[in-house]
């Protein structure tokens, strides 16, 4: 039997953003993917010599609108072990809140595409009414929708005050209903357990070896969650990652699922524990040496690894971000699937092609 | 959690690399700071249970340096954006994409490296030294 | 008679294409919350398609590179005339903060001629659909045919 190469790619229905693969397929079965990549492709790590430390807050931010907030704070971690200094308590715990409310979103917004990949055109629909319940609290509370830009060097820029408190309690009270009516649908409905069941396996050792992050990791049974470093505020929060061992589709949905749920009790953790005080301290001097900092993404572990000269610009910034890290477990998910899964299978994942690009 | 990277030699890499896969180490990344004209540093980071290791490896972009991906498949994305970012070579790549995984001919080659195209304006004053490509 | 035809179905119900371009998903999820139970501009008959050759309306977000200049340059050429172009969010009108970035070549108007320029960072939804509806007005007048929309 003759093979052919099918494009797939950049421009598709199903996704958002430009990846490009070349799918190696004989009949309908696929036997080689090969990912391109570079449609998203910015450079901006290289911005590190046009702006100083602290304007990089800013362009961090926007590596991904998704998990904007979470990229700024382990950008401001980094730093703020570079330069010695600890955010106050009540950012540390401000800054749980908003990034437990960006996975929140994030976990919305991925199942509901999932959803629609499947063709579930209702279920994307439903879920993505619940998710703008969070992006109001995200407006209410940071000013904007998607990018809220609440981190400095050294704690966060703005406050939660009691009325507001009182509003993301009410809302989560919410959006944890509805979320929980859903999971009938979501995890045990026929269509979408024949369309995730089995499909695009990816087994515990293959994850450790090709180095998988986030649900894609733990989907396969790895109990990893960057968040045991208790980072922020996280140490004096109860929490436990959510392990799934089929390492197919439906796991990781499984863990995504269930991460929302853990992110709504998480963000209810804080609320309550929330100490009074300062917001920031104040980032003096210029950094000098070399610094990493991981944190949890919705999507996985996010590394970044700061190099500084003594000024206040940065001599090198990487990111290492979750789907840079996934890409290559998708090479091994795809071979033996039908070409019609292929898109469902590829946005199990949760692909971030900003991310990964940069 | 101060950051100590272990110097490792071109030579020993793989079979390092061999050694603590064994030990049930998992790739995270690795990054490549340009520490002068034509000289690099290639950092290797690995993660076991949340503990993180790192090794430090001198390159230059005179000669290939050793591929992780014969030991780490995972490495070969961060090997091929290193190639075109920095115009190093890695040997024995796994995937090659000849330096063209983000880039496009009009792009211009090796856009991360500042010493060898800044030298004459070398200065901290943080000026345009890329963003002209 | 067709032609007037056309027309008032492309002002009533424009087809939109969106394209991402190198944007951060700020643009892209705000344009994809436009068509979700909050916003819900199908029911002004705006509908999301994937084919170029169905859509009246090309939403850009986000900077443009070299690679992805070609495609967006491709997705124009096969949109059939006339048709508009969107350029959302900071990054699409100008290049945004990534303006000085290596890869970077410039929003959107660099490669193919822009009609409306939706500012933000990210564009709200509302601002999106304020966009969309400033660019049909371009299309002619509304003389009442069809009614008001």
């Amino acid at each position: 039997m003759k093979t052919s190469i099918l494009p797939f790619g950049p421009q598709h229905p199903v996704l958002p953003e430009p990846i490009h693969l070349s799918l190696t397929i004989e009949n309908e079965t696929v036997l080689e993917a090969r990912p391109a990549l570079g449609y998203v492709h910015r450079g901006l790590e290289n911005l590190v010599a046009a702006r100083d430390m602290h304007q990089m807050v800013q362009v961090v931010e926007r590596v991904c609108g998704i998990c904007s907030m979470i990229h700024a704070m382990c950008y401001c971690q980094a730093l703020e072990e570079m330069l010695d200094i600890q955010a106050p308590p009540r950012a540390e715990y401000l800054r749980v809140i908003w990034s437990e409310l960006h996975r929140i979103h994030s976990h919305l917004l991925w199942l509901g595409l999932f959803a629609d990949a499947m063709g579930f055109e209702s279920l994307f629909m439903q879920l993505w009414k619940i998710r703008e319940r969070v992006m109001d609290i995200n407006e209410a509370t940071a000013g904007n929708r998607v990018i809220v830009s609440v981190n400095v060097v050294g704690g966060v820029r703005r406050d939660i005050d009691e009325d507001q408190v009182a509003m993301i309690e009410k809302e989560l009270v919410t959006v944890e209903r509805e979320v929980k009516q859903l999971s009938l649908t979501l995890l045990t409905d026929f269509t979408v357990k024949k369309r995730t069941k089995g499909k695009g396996v990816l087994t515990r050792e293959q994850a450790l070896e090709l180095g998988a992050a986030g649900p894609t990791l733990r989907g396969s049974g790895v109990a990893q969650d960057m968040r045991q470093l208790g980072y922020a505020a996280f140490k004096d929060l109860d929490f436990e990652p959510v392990v799934e061992t089929g390492g197919d589709s439906w796991a990781r949905a499984a863990v995504r699922f269930k991460e929302t749920l853990q992110s709504v009790d998480l963000v209810r953790q804080a609320l309550a524990g929330l100490p009074q005080g300062d917001l920031a301290v104040k980032a003096k001097g210029k950094p000098e040496g070399e610094a990493t900092a991981r944190v949890e993404q919705p999507r996985g572990e996010v590394l970044y690894y700061i190099k500084a000269n003594g000024t206040k610009h940065l001599d090198r910034l990487r990111i290492r971000t979750p789907t840079f890290a996934n890409i290559p477990p998708l090479t091994v998910m795809l071979p033996g699937l039908e070409l019609a899964d292929v898109p469902v299978v590829v946005l199990s994942i949760d692909p971030c092609i900003s991310c990964t690009e940069r | 959690m101060s950051f100590i990277a272990t110097p490792v030699t071109a030579n020993n890499l793989c079979k390092d690399a061999q050694a603590l896969k064994a030990r049930g180490f998992r790739f995270v990344t690795m990054t490549c700071v340009e520490t002068g004209p034509g000289e690099f540093d290639l950092i290797y980071h690995f993660d076991k249970d949340l503990d993180m290791v790192h090794w430090r490896l001198a390159a230059t972009d005179r000669e290939a340096s050793p591929s992780l991906s014969t030991v780490y498949l995972a490495a070969f994305l961060a090997e091929n954006e290193i190639q075109d970012q920095f115009g190093l070579r890695f040997a024995d790549l796994a995937i090659d994409y000849q330096g063209k995984l983000y880039l496009d001919e009009e792009a211009g080659a090796t856009p991360f490296c500042r010493f060898s195209r800044a030298s004459i304006t070398q200065t901290d004053s943080g000026g345009d030294t890329e963003g002209g490509q | 008679m067709l032609g007037k035809l056309l027309n008032l179905g492309q002002r009533k119900s424009p087809w939109l294409l969106h394209f991402d371009c190198g944007s951060c998903n700020g643009c892209d999820i705000e344009t994809l919350a436009c068509l979700t139970p909050l916003y819900d501009v199908e029911r002004f008959g705006i509908i999301n398609v994937g084919n170029p050759k169905h859509a009246d309306l090309l939403v850009v977000t986000g900077t443009v590179n070299h690679r992805n200049a070609k495609v967006l340059r491709k997705l124009y050429e096969q949109m059939p005339e006339p048709r508009l172009v969107l350029a959302v969010g900071a990054c699409g009108c100008s290049g945004g903060v990534f303006r000085d970035a290596s890869n970077v070549v410039g929003g959107v108007d660099k490669v193919i001629p822009v009609d409306v320029y939706v500012p933000g960072c990210p564009a709200r939804p509302e601002a999106i659909i304020d966009g969309v509806v400033a660019g049909l007005a371009k299309l002619g007048p509304d003389n009442g045919q069809g009614g008001q929309s």
